[in-house]
């Protein structure tokens, strides 16, 4: 188990330092550089610019520096926020998104899982058409729709909550309500076919051959090894929902991290995009070591092997 | 006695949304409570880059800047674009050449540090410091010696047009005369900076200082910074030392960068508003049929246009340039397609640069010339012209015009146009890189006079991007930079115009102007052609 996590740390840490060489490569190969304005800027301010940012070096000086400064953990500043650290960004924009973020991940399994346990225990009734009809419609509605539909209903119409902002303690309830359904579509599909499956297997007939109640079958029995693909949808899910959703952001004008990854392509602040992208992988690295670790703990057929 | 359960659960489930939905109906919204703390609540498109006036290029930190500084002159209280005591109490000018500034007397920093001359010798040396890297450095160029300082070519600052002639008086020298000092001077490429609060935290020409944060920054305008919550919110308040805090009314400003333009049209109907910086262009028509109390239009000193690559054949020929100018009905593309108030550009320089200028109105719209024009440089009816691309940054407003105009001369020229759009960064480095053929330009005034839009059509001057020249246009330009004669000036300007608008290196299509929404108890916030804001006359009356 010792092995198994370190042998994992030890991935993900070379999975990190290659994400921050493709984005960085990446970064080299967009035209257009960091210094962009649409009016044109002095040789003089350019060539200063260039050189306080380090843009003049070689680019395996360059590329050297970027990992100094992550293995330092002596973080960069961004070239379009002047004077501000990518790390000062980062911890700005990552608590407001992880605080929607977690909220709608609870949502999505509030709704999710119950929905999709529902379908499952009554396959092909009305109820089971229902509920998988409202699921594929929770999939197929963009954010960029759902999104302007709540805040009007809720927002400008009933006018319960704020339409956008992040200034009243209640005003993460409609970007999480807006990711939570989104998702929770997923998980309710997610569940209904694994439930399903499981429900079908031999151990389950025996269970009930023992006498046990539907109820103790379903979820003592069942529900165990059901939920372990919505386990693994989730790792990568939570990161996703975590590191803020742009568009959710946007619509809801939520200070998060979402809309500053998007600023950074847009604005050509490639050590911002390099930060938000490793940050970003570090927690999907974390995640799946989690879930790993959780699904071992839940499925003793399961064993970790470094 | 289960149905009585039941009941009971409904009755209480049906109460409780119903006591929800009042308690949260009757809450006051934020533009409410606002009022009643005298603060204005203003969208502001994308968060500030930096706060820094040296070190800022963008809209976002020019609405604010009025705010927190103040140049020499300062937008007057009843007209933004005119001249009002600033830092300076008063000025004289000699020839428009030689300009002595007498400054406030009790001219102080928000710290209370009294504001000098020296304050603004510093300013101007740290901005044509070249290690500084300021994008608007070349702003203080009719400065005499500045290009030269910024450049490097000389090294003594003193040699630079600008001195101390006491504590409260500075004078400044330029190159030529330029009567539109007074207007150039609002830009906050202009304004001062403190040097007690940059070297506190570094060094003069750093740039990643934290003189700007909100525990450290010292400023001399009518409200200083109280919070700066990143993407969120910037707050400034009133500075009791600014020396006409008597006239100013609000309590303080809320800026809140609002990057989409239907959240913030949202937000704004949402009650968290007073003014928008912007609103969704696809809902303009709407508002002005419906005669909104909220929609407001102002022209603005901006122009949209399209620029040809002269470096590219067939747009080397003159002829050809200005047989697409003419094919554009520009008329229409204002009434059908942008709908905005925009006006039919009939020249460069947007009307009410100066009353005296006369703008040379020769874009018009004329097939037959066209058709014609087009024959003479060996296209007749559009035979034989290569298929090339109108290049445009993705967006689709500009998309929509640009297929307008590719339709426009499909029809009346019969030549192949195509549209390409680019992301931002992509399609400027292809300007730069004469890699187009032709491409959406668009150039905003920075003060009120011709030359702000002429002067970038000099042969090689690093905004041209057309690899169009004339001696000529050079030769009139330069003039004008030493005419002492005001009419003569503009006469010389109007001259280089014509000449520009007949070769057509570029075709203007519209000026612009400023759609918002504005709430009505907001009181002297006024329109201005430069979008400058003199914030200390805005008062919330509601």
């Amino acid at each position: 188990m010792i092995r198994f996590i370190v042998s994992r740390i030890v991935q993900g840490i070379i999975v990190i330092f290659a994400v921050i060489t493709i984005t960085f490569a990446l970064s080299k190969m967009v035209p257009g550089g960091a210094v962009r304005n649409e009016r044109n800027i002095t040789e003089e301010a350019r060539k200063a610019q260039e050189e306080y940012y380090g843009l003049n070096k070689p680019w395996i000086v360059q590329l050297g520096l970027q990992f100094k400064h992550y293995a330092t953990l002596d973080l960069p500043e961004s070239y379009h926020y002047k004077g501000r650290g990518v790390d000062e960004i980062i911890a700005s924009g990552f608590p407001v998104s992880a605080a929607v973020g977690g909220a709608a991940l609870l949502i999505a399994l509030a709704i999710g899982v119950p929905l999709g346990a529902y379908a499952a225990l009554r396959p092909n009734t009305f109820e089971d058409r229902s509920s998988t009809l409202a699921a594929t419609l929770g999939i197929c509605t963009p954010s960029m729709v759902l999104g302007p539909l709540i805040a009007l209903l809720f927002g400008l119409k009933l006018r319960w909550f704020n339409a956008s902002g992040w200034f009243d303690a209640s005003d993460w309830v409609l970007p999480a309500l807006t990711l939570g359904v989104i998702y929770s579509a997923y998980i309710a599909r997610l569940t209904r076919g694994s439930l399903r499956e499981t429900l079908a297997q031999e151990f389950i007939r025996t269970a009930r051959a023992k006498g046990a109640s539907e109820g103790a079958v379903v979820f003592l029995h069942a529900m165990k090894l059901a939920c372990l693909p919505v386990l693994n949808y989730l790792g990568p899910a939570a990161a996703g929902l975590l590191t803020g959703s742009f568009i959710v952001e946007t619509v809801f004008q939520l200070p998060g991290l979402g809309q500053f990854f998007i600023a950074a392509a847009t604005n050509g602040d490639h050590q911002l995009t390099i930060a938000i992208s490793t940050f970003y992988a570090a927690l999907i690295v974390t995640f799946n070591l989690l879930v790993d670790i959780l699904q071992a703990a839940l499925n003793p057929r399961i064993r970790l092997q470094a | 006695m289960r149905w009585l359960f039941r009941a009971l659960i409904f009755i209480l489930l049906c109460g409780s949304i119903a006591w929800f939905h009042h308690v949260r109906t009757h809450r006051p919204t934020r533009v409410e409570a606002a009022n009643r703390a005298g603060i204005l609540l203003a969208g502001n498109g994308s968060e500030p880059a930096t706060l820094d006036p040296q070190l800022a290029s963008g809209q976002p930190e020019h609405m604010i800047f009025h705010s927190l500084f103040e140049g020499l002159i300062a937008p007057a209280p009843n007209h933004p674009d005119g001249d009002a005591p600033g830092a300076a109490a008063s000025w004289t000018s000699d020839n428009f050449t030689v300009w002595t500034f007498k400054l406030q007397p009790e001219g102080k920093w928000s710290d209370g540090k009294p504001i000098t001359a020296a304050d603004f010798l510093y300013a101007y040396q740290r901005m044509l410091t070249a290690q500084l890297g300021a994008d608007y450095a070349s702003m203080l160029y009719p400065m005499l010696n500045a290009e030269e300082y910024h450049t490097g070519k000389i090294k003594d600052f003193s040699k630079v047009g600008v001195k101390e002639l006491d504590p409260l008086t500075l004078q400044i020298t330029l190159k030529g005369p330029a009567p539109y000092l007074p207007s150039m001077i609002k830009h906050y490429s202009w304004f001062p900076v403190p040097k007690h609060a940059i070297e506190k935290f570094g060094k003069m020409t750093d740039r990643n200082t934290r003189w700007t944060r909100p525990a450290n920054m010292v400023c001399n305008g009518p409200f200083k910074l109280k919070s700066w919550q990143v993407n969120q919110a910037l707050e400034v308040e009133r500075n009791p030392h600014y020396w006409d805090a008597a006239t100013v009314k609000l309590n303080g400003i809320i800026f809140l960068p609002i990057s989409s333009d239907t959240t913030e049209e949202l937000a704004f109907h949402d009650g968290q508003l007073h003014v928008t910086l912007t609103m969704p262009l696809s809902k303009i028509p709407a508002y002005r049929e419906s005669k909104s109390p909220y929609y407001h239009n102002d022209p603005l000193l901006s122009v949209y246009m399209y620029r040809c690559n002269t470096t590219k054949k067939p747009f080397d020929n003159p002829l050809v340039r200005r047989a697409l100018a003419l094919a554009i009905d520009r008329e229409s593309i204002t009434r059908n397609i942008l709908r905005a108030g925009q006006q039919p550009a009939t020249g460069l320089t947007p009307p009410g640069c100066t009353p005296a200028y006369h703008v040379p109105n020769i874009m018009r719209f004329d097939p037959t010339e066209a058709r014609r024009l087009l024959a003479e440089a060996g296209f007749p009816d559009g035979k034989g012209f290569p298929p090339f691309d109108i290049l445009i940054n993705t967006s689709e407003a500009h998309r929509s015009l640009a297929e307008a105009v590719q339709a426009m001369w499909k029809e009346h020229l019969h030549i192949p146009a195509g549209v390409l759009n680019q992301d931002w960064g992509v399609y400027l480095e292809s300007q730069r890189r004469f890699d187009y053929q032709i491409a959406r330009f668009g150039w905003v005034g920075d003060y009120l006079d011709p030359s702000t839009f002429l002067t970038i059509w000099q042969t090689g001057d690093g905004n041209n991007n057309t690899g169009w020249g004339s001696k000529r246009y050079d030769e009139l330009i330069h003039q004008s930079f030493q005419e002492a004669d005001a009419a003569k000036r503009l006469q010389l300007l109007s001259e280089a115009e014509t000449i520009l608008l007949n070769e057509a290196p570029m075709m203007p299509i519209y000026w612009y102007t400023h759609s918002y929404l504005m709430r009505p108890e907001v009181k002297g916030l006024l329109p201005s052609l430069l979008d400058h804001r003199c914030y200390k006359a805005v008062e919330l009356k509601p």
